[in-house]
């Protein structure tokens, strides 16, 4: 009886040191709603030791960042240390609730509301804001407010087996650019089980087509759903109904686990990927003859998709004004250049564009996407409501499109309304 | 001891009941001033409202029970077979084998996991065997199809393009009792014979131990009382391993309900939700969704889980015997005890009596 007495009065002293040590690092700080530009940047004096929180593709990556920050603390006098998260998710969620995450870091735009919302982010433009694409602005855009500076950008683009292609009697001229020109070359390029078409599953493919038909799944400032109507069920339609006809299939149908593998393998004449796809057929396939064209017209005019990173900067860091300062120098139109041709991204600057498109001709299809791309669905809590639409898509050719858009609809209003 | 009992473990406890039970969103300590109480709300969530919150812990329950209906008795039986093959005084190369069938439980699960990724493609190996067979097999890891669905359609009991309606109109708590009945997909299928492969050493080694722990003179006293092989496994054997049983199936049952590598590595869930599990929607729900509150909820809706059905299993295998032998030692004693209350009343009233008597 005594020594349980003794040991609940140790483990309750136990609990309130751990209280203790998780407040420290917040209750200092500025306060719930998480900065916001209004507030001035916080400031160390001196010399200030930045930490920095990267989620790699590799040694290319991670050297031209270490480099480029190793540069920018040489030019100010101040350090930066750069680390490699293996969970980038993760390791930022730990660092938030511990009281001091790393004061920059990369911060995917599926996650920036939830993270805006949580109060984690502190809000800043970098400098000459505007000279960033609108669509990728707007995809860093949560409750009125752009929280960061975009890092780099991916789009979507038709890949096309060139030699599937000649063999099939097209040339240059069949190139298409309507979605029906795209049904008919996909049906000229299916041959036996090889489906013209291979698409990666879920709505991050799919959903290019989605807006080519002028719809999006949620209104523009995300807060109300919009995937029951006639334009998203359009874009699907259209897909499943290429599907149906043999001239499209999944990926994961043929035995592979993306776009670009079924591609790779030639399990399919035409696929539609981002610019990663470089990489891996470089790396995997190296004697493949492809080339990527824009995606075709749909009915309300061009539509893909983007994918994008910017350099988030945390509420609690004690340097927000270096590391605002150190975004600046990672985003100048040079330095994008720099990390464009170490691993392959593209610039988030329209000024460096131009030079972009004259070092790699070939990647013309996907810059020009940054002009009309949509990025990720943006609102906060949102992501098991899309995870759901994607596991009923699953099964795509014959998949419920009005059901599963309808219960998008309803999941997303609950999640939403909250 | 104390200290590191409370740092490590009432502690992260105590505070993850808080944040289970608080609006927390993963900022700062959850015992600040910012962060407030809410009630039962994301318990409420999972198991009272109508929503994709209820619909993907209930998925994830599914998937995980027929995982552990399937996985439990399978390794367990497959250690025990494993054990007494390796326990053979007879047995050339026992050593070998002993470390062969253990060698799947000290590789990382990971590594595994990987390989078997590529055992189970469309093209592998798995299918590969099967097709010498003349059996076509699934492309295991994109293959949602519950595997009682296709049981039930192989032998005629409904068509899986247009299951009865009386299984899918009913729906309880937001799945049809035909997505409830689906049984284990392939895709789960594929990763409940991978977690059988890798346990059975460790449980092997167990049953093992006890094994060699059976005193020889028992066999042999069977033996000498003419018990063929099977009666003395079953009479001498299995009794004798009765404890280990309880351990290797209660453990069992608490790693299986737990299943969270494999996930995580090979399919996050997918195909069709099929392989998601409550450790693994617990851990995506906290960290990639930053919501912190339901997944610590969901953990404690795991931990109740397996502690009840740890005790109902205790309860189904408790010795019967030994029960049987404790009740009536307790009678013995209440019968004694009555006994000797009723000789000691006598007694009293003797003695009263007589005082009486003597009085008068």
């Amino acid at each position: 009886m005594k020594n349980s007495t003794r040991m609940l009065a140790i483990a309750a002293a136990g609990t309130l040191a751990l209280t203790a040590c998780g407040g420290s690092g917040f209750e200092e700080e500025t306060g719930g709603d998480g900065g916001g530009a209004s507030q001035p940047p916080a400031s160390a004096e001196g010399p200030a030791a930045l930490r920095m929180l990267i989620g790699s593709s590799g040694d290319a990556e991670t050297n031209a960042v270490k480099e480029a920050a190793q540069a920018w603390a040489d030019e100010t006098g101040n350090t930066v240390e750069v680390t490699v998260a293996s969970d980038l998710n993760q390791e930022l969620a730990q660092g938030f609730a511990g009281g001091s995450p790393a004061d920059i870091f990369y911060l995917d735009a599926q996650s920036l509301a939830d993270n805006a919302k949580a109060g984690n982010l502190y809000a800043y433009e970098a400098e000459n804001n505007d000279d960033f694409y609108e669509s990728l602005r707007n995809s860093f855009t949560y409750d009125g407010k752009q929280w960061c500076a975009p890092k780099d950008f991916s789009t979507l683009a038709l890949i096309i087996n060139t030699a599937m292609w000649e063999e099939a009697g097209l040339t240059d001229d069949d190139v298409p650019t309507t979605y029906d020109e795209l049904a008919e070359v996909a049906a000229t390029l299916t041959d036996g089980d090889r489906p013209g078409l291979v698409l990666g599953p879920g709505i991050d493919r799919a959903g290019a087509f989605v807006v080519g038909n002028g719809g999006w799944w949620l209104n523009e400032d995300g807060t109300e759903p919009t995937a029951d109507t006639p334009e998203v069920l359009a874009g699907l339609q259209y897909v499943q109904d290429l599907m149906k006809e043999g001239s499209a299939k999944l990926s994961s149908q043929v035995d592979t686990g993306w776009g670009g593998e079924a591609f790779g393998t030639e399990k399919g004449a035409m696929t539609v990927e981002g610019n990663w796809i470089k990489g891996a057929v470089a790396n995997d396939y190296p004697d493949l003859e492809y080339k990527a064209v824009e995606m075709p017209e749909g009915p309300a005019g061009p539509g893909t998709l983007l994918f994008t990173v910017c350099w988030g900067i945390a509420a609690d860091s004690p340097n927000q004004a270096q590391a605002v300062e150190l975004v600046n120098h990672l985003t100048t139109p040079e330095q994008q250049m720099a990390f464009a041709e170490a691993f392959g991204v593209m610039p988030s600057r329209q000024s460096a564009a131009e030079d972009y498109k004259n070092a790699f001709p070939e990647d013309a299809a996907f810059i020009a996407g940054g002009e009309y791309g949509h990025g990720p669905v943006n609102a906060p809590a949102i992501k098991p409501v899309v995870d759901d639409l994607n596991s009923k898509l699953e099964n795509f050719a014959e998949a419920d499109l009005k059901a599963a858009l309808e219960s998008f609809d309803t999941n997303a209003m609950s999640v939403l309304g909250q | 001891m104390i200290v590191i009992l409370g740092l490590f473990l009432v502690g992260p406890i105590v505070m993850a009941l808080w944040v289970s039970v608080s609006d927390w969103t993963g900022r700062g300590s959850p015992f600040s001033g910012n962060v407030d109480f809410v009630g039962l709300k994301h318990y409420r969530d999972m198991l009272a409202t109508e929503g994709l919150a209820r619909q993907d812990f209930m998925i994830s329950l599914r998937n995980t029970f027929y995982y552990v209906l399937g996985v439990v008795p399978v390794q367990t039986v497959l250690a025990l077979l494993l054990a007494v093959i390796v326990n053979q005084k007879f047995l050339k190369g026992r050593t070998f084998f002993r470390t062969a069938f253990y060698f799947p439980s000290v590789v990382s699960s990971v590594a595994i996991s990987l390989v078997f990724l590529f055992l189970f493609t469309g093209t592998g190996a798995v299918n590969r065997f099967l097709g010498l067979l003349g059996i076509s097999g699934p492309n295991w890891f994109a293959d949602a199809r519950g595997v009682l669905h296709l049981i039930g359609d192989g032998i005629g009991l409904w068509n899986m393009g247009s299951p009865p309606a009386f299984l899918t109109d009913t729906r309880v708590m937001n799945l049809s009792l035909w997505e409830w009945f689906s049984g284990p997909s392939v895709a789960m299928s594929a990763i409940m014979l991978q977690v059988v492969w890798t346990t059975a050493g460790t449980f092997m080694l167990m049953f093992l131990a006890a094994l060699q722990d059976l005193p020889a003179e028992v066999d042999e006293a069977a033996m000498v009382d003419g018990a063929n092989k099977w009666q003395r496994f079953m009479n001498v054997t299995i009794p004798h391993l009765r404890p280990t049983i309880l351990l290797v199936i209660t453990l069992g049952i608490i790693g299986t309900w737990q299943v969270f590598d494999q996930v995580y590595v090979m399919t996050s869930g997918a195909p069709a939700k099929t392989t998601l599990t409550p450790a693994y929607l617990s851990y995506s729900t906290a960290f990639n969704q930053l919501n912190f509150p339901r997944g610590a909820a969901m953990a404690f809706l795991l931990f109740l889980l397996i502690f009840a059905l740890t005790q109902l299993q205790r309860w189904l295998l408790r010795d019967k015997d030994e029960v049987a032998r404790r009740r009536a030692e307790r009678q013995q004693r209440r019968q004694r005890r009555q006994g000797r209350t009723t000789t000691t009343a006598g007694e009293a009233a003797i003695a009263r009596t007589t005082v009486e008597e003597a009085q008068s």
